[in-house]
């Protein structure tokens, strides 16, 4: 499986799908995050493999 | 994907641009973007001493960061409003603007509000009607009032913030929705100066959040993740949540609704100016520009505490 990891949230979803879809399937606006893998940044069409572990920084700040 | 311009692998894609970019092209658009939008707009020169209010956040520290690289003469100021939500916010913000300072020898003005004022920002806020229950309207009035004296005292030519393209849409929606006519009037790149007040600009103003927080991940800019603890319930985040999700569906949204509201107002046909602009005079007190007959709102609240 492939693991989201969203500030204290965590998802899991299948591997070998795009991370666009990824985030959809967990319901992720993919504007209002970035994403990394192992400290490196992803674009959304990077397919996901089993076991990846994907951090993801919120980017909305302010009050 | 690849990048736009050399073809290597990308690390970001930006569709309202239809392009993504790889790390050391990208590092260098994002300058060259800023660059291009201080000159459009006339925001200051080469020449003139920039004050840059800085936060702890990504935006600020990574606008004095592009400011620096393009060889800009910007001084940093952090105002320390004492919240603590305990994660000890404030402190921590403090930390990493002075490291950042520090480690690239930069000057940081630190303005400290309860040394100033007697409070810090969470006690004005529980002790005052203006500040119960919405402490965020407070920290804006203390935050541009001391920007302001600190700029004009210390004689800077220009102050500037690091409000991002998400920050003006969500402030432009949220005037929209109440029809704040005199907001919108006020709200744009560039704040001229008048009698008493420093010019005011955002060298980030067309660009977008999600690109500024690439920024300073890309750049190694060690900035404070956490969200302000009173920000939690603000409108701020409806509205920015509210445009992306727009965005989402139509990418450029944000983009477009920003720079049309811009055209719109420059064109006249949005505001008549000469029918909503207020009367200003300087407050007896610090000699602020106000449009009340004589203690401008800072002084106001800073007397309230002296009167009980």
């Amino acid at each position: 499986m492939v693991t989201l990891i969203l500030r204290d949230q965590r998802y899991e979803v299948r591997p070998g799908m795009a991370l666009l879809d990824a985030l959809r399937k967990v319901q992720l606006l993919p504007e209002a995050v970035i994403a990394t893998r192992d400290g490196e940044m992803l674009t959304e069409d990077e397919i996901l493999r089993d076991g990846d572990i994907v951090k993801l920084i919120t980017v909305i700040s302010g009050g | 994907m690849k990048c736009q311009k050399c073809g290597e692998k990308a690390v970001l894609k930006m569709p309202q641009h239809n392009m993504g970019m790889c790390k050391r092209d990208f590092l260098a658009w994002i300058p060259e973007q800023t660059e291009r939008f201080i000159t459009k707009y006339a925001m200051f020169t080469h020449q003139e001493k920039i004050l840059l209010a800085v936060s702890g956040g990504k935006d600020s520290l990574s606008l004095w960061d592009i400011l620096l690289r393009l060889g800009y003469q910007a001084d940093g100021l952090y105002i320390a409003l004492g919240i603590d939500g305990g994660v000890g916010y404030s402190a921590e913000s403090q930390r990493l603007c002075m490291e950042f300072a520090e480690r690239r020898d930069l000057k940081l003005h630190i303005a400290d509000v309860k040394e100033q004022t007697g409070r810090t920002l969470p006690q004005w806020a529980e002790s005052t009607k203006r500040g119960r229950g919405k402490p965020c309207s407070l920290c804006g009035l203390i935050k541009r009032h001391e920007m302001n004296r600190i700029a004009r005292d210390l004689g800077y030519d220009v102050l500037a913030t690091g409000h991002n393209l998400d920050d003006e849409a969500a402030v432009l929606l949220g005037n929209t929705l109440t029809w704040d006519a005199d907001h919108l009037l006020r709200q744009g790149p560039v704040l001229p100066e008048a009698p008493g007040l420093a010019r005011k600009v955002k060298p980030l103003c067309r660009i977008y959040e999600r690109e500024m927080t690439a920024y300073a991940l890309l750049q190694g800019i060690d900035y404070i993740y956490e969200e302000c603890p009173y920000s939690r319930d603000a409108s701020s985040l409806l509205y920015k949540d509210l445009l992306n999700q727009a965005e989402n569906r139509s990418p450029g949204t944000k983009l477009s609704f920003y720079l049309k509201f811009l055209e719109v107002r420059r064109n006249g046909s949005f505001i008549h100016k000469d029918e909503i602009r207020p009367e200003l005079h300087p407050c007896t007190l610090c000699g602020q520009p106000t449009s009340a007959p004589d203690l401008c709102s800072f002084c106001r609240l800073v007397q309230s505490a002296k009167d009980c």
